[in-house]
């Protein structure tokens, strides 16, 4: 079988500038961070960024790399709002398309399926039904049910969320074997395996890699939420999902996001920042998580 | 200590809020309790400890509680009795059984809330968390409020985006598309207030026990419907002596409740 083996570099250096990417987990929740910290090492530029927001957001405004962002919310969760995406929002940096959480669920699984839409209520008389391009044209359109209802014969109307394609996908998750599966060991596998589905390229990271069949070692089966069919490169990225929470590896560093936060205060400050946690490399940045002594530990 | 030297008025303003949360819930019977913020949730699990034995309610995480333990317990000290990560959090939204308390940086006349952004849409002078669930659950399940800062900031006459529907709003959708649209009510640091007119437009349904109507009318960006005599608007109930006894007790005996309304 195919090794599927990469490093992170390797990885980023699939992007175009251009692309609509997806990053997996939820909020500040195992978020493919060391990706997001390649992305800043590279070039790339002018992205499309589709996510259940977080720092990656945050992080990825604040370096200049966004032209747009899809999303239902960005936060932090022990903090409420970031302040770079704010920032970026407010200074008019970076469109926005804002859309229910349920509606990103079914554009991505629409995506993975090859359909043009999923129907659903949500979105429905919202201000996100009245969402308008740039060209004065609306984004999301009805489609009325060609079945009656049982009851009053009605034909109903419902939202018809579009397809959310990805030119790119990254998830984290706790091992990955060198065949590209992929278990989350953690509570909440969240949408990772629809950001995979709805991507051309389609990337996972992992805390450790194993050799194929050792994700069954651990037992349970079904927490391989994903597997070699949606993935077509593995790279090993110890705390990569860090800042961010990844149980049971560990709980988000919730010292290093409050510094992520006071970075937002000025250049200087997010300079600082970006020379500690983002310019070197991954071991780098892992050396720079161990002197705050923080890393691997639980957050405070 | 006991309790029982105390008499029902001395239940303090976020106790009283706590209460009102708790009646919000009351009568749903086996559904999901989402309550947002300390007060509405200690109002659930209260609800649950009392009156709603049945109702369901999440960690937090990803989990069902078998229990109902103090708020602020870490997850993995909770007795869990069924996952509940967020793709299955759908299936319930959309399913109805469910019962969310959302907040609401401003909420209008007819119930349209918002969390998106404050000024231009396009390019908002305060960019707020985004409309997370709030269109969907709007439209799919019963729906209420909690405002800890009730004031014409807050409630104003017209929201900047509409993230959670209003009754205005819903009246313009076909009625098949708005069969499940259903606001329940907005409990806030001063007062309760409902839907329950003709038009769907908001109501004083009571106030709280020694805030005066001049006081909610004055916090109120839009005019407020208070019925035919406003001199009788009723008294939002105190916590019962037992309800008390559970809030201070067993589910916030750290006092979280407080520092939600200081703000």
């Amino acid at each position: 079988m195919t090794d599927k083996t990469a490093s992170v570099e390797e990885l980023v250096g699939e992007l175009r500038s251009g692309m609509t990417v997806g990053f997996g987990g939820w909020g500040s929740r195992r978020k493919p961070m060391a990706v997001v910290r390649a992305i800043l090492r590279s070039s790339v530029r002018d992205l499309t960024v589709v996510s259940y927001g977080g720092p990656d957001v945050g992080l990825l405004c604040a370096g200049g790399r966004v032209r747009k962002v899809v999303y239902g919310f960005v936060t932090l969760d022990s903090i409420a709002l970031d302040p770079h995406f704010r920032a970026a929002r407010e200074g008019g940096a970076v469109e926005a398309l804002e859309l229910d959480e349920g509606m990103i669920y079914l554009g991505l699984l629409a995506a993975t399926w090859r359909v043009p839409f999923l129907p659903t209520r949500a979105g429905l008389g919202s201000d996100v039904e009245r969402t308008r391009s740039g060209d004065g044209v609306p984004v999301f359109r009805r489609v009325v049910s060609p079945y009656p209802h049982a009851g009053t014969g009605e034909h109903e109307e419902l939202l018809a969320v579009p397809a959310l394609e990805l030119d790119a996908a990254f998830v984290h998750v706790n091992q990955a074997d060198t065949n590209g599966n992929g278990q989350v060991l953690g509570p909440d596998p969240f949408f990772d395996d629809l950001f995979l589905g709805a991507a051309k390229k389609r990337f996972v990271t992992a805390e450790r890699l194993v050799e194929p069949g050792g994700l069954a070692q651990g037992g349970d089966l079904a927490s391989v939420v994903v597997n070699r069919l949606m993935t077509d490169a593995v790279a090993p990225a110890p705390l990569g999902a860090h800042f961010t929470s990844c149980p049971p590896d560990y709980e988000r560093d919730e010292r290093l996001q409050r510094d992520y936060v006071e970075a937002a205060r000025s250049g200087e400050s997010w300079s600082a920042f970006v020379e500690r946690y983002v310019t070197p490399d991954e071991d780098g940045y892992r050396r720079a998580v161990a002197a705050t002594g923080e890393a691997g530990g639980r957050g405070s | 200590m006991s309790w029982s030297a105390l008499s029902d008025a001395g239940a303090t303003r976020a106790e009283i809020c706590v209460a009102a949360c708790a009646d919000a819930f009351r009568g749903a019977g086996e559904i999901l309790a989402s309550p947002f913020g300390v007060i509405p949730t200690l109002g659930a699990r209260l609800a649950r400890l009392t009156f709603c034995p049945d109702l369901v309610l999440s960690d937090g995480e990803a989990a069902l509680m078998a229990d109902t333990p103090p708020i602020g317990s870490l997850p993995d000290t909770v007795l869990r009795e069924a996952p509940m990560p967020y793709r299955r959090v759908f299936d319930v939204v959309w399913s109805g059984r469910r019962h969310v308390m959302m907040m609401a940086t401003q909420l209008d006349r007819f119930g349209n809330q918002n969390i998106s952004a404050i000024g231009d849409r396009e390019r908002p002078r305060v960019q707020l968390i985004g409309v997370r669930g709030a269109p969907g659950n709007t439209l799919n399940h019963p729906t209420s409020y909690w405002v800890p800062d009730h004031s014409p900031r807050s409630f104003v006459a017209q929201v900047d985006v509409v993230c959670g529907v209003g009754y205005d709003r819903a009246a313009e959708l076909p009625e098949a598309v708005r069969r499940f649209h259903d606001l329940r009510v907005v409990v806030t640091n001063l007062a309760v207030l409902d839907f329950d007119t003709p038009d769907g437009s908001m109501r004083l349904r009571s106030l709280h026990p020694t805030v005066s109507l001049e006081e909610v009318v004055a916090a109120t960006g839009f005019e407020l419907g208070v019925g035919m005599r406003p001199e009788a608007v009723p008294s939002t109930r105190e916590p019962s002596v037992e309800e008390l006894k559970l809030i201070r007790e067993v589910l916030d005996p750290g006092g979280l409740r407080e520092s939600e309304l200081r703000r």
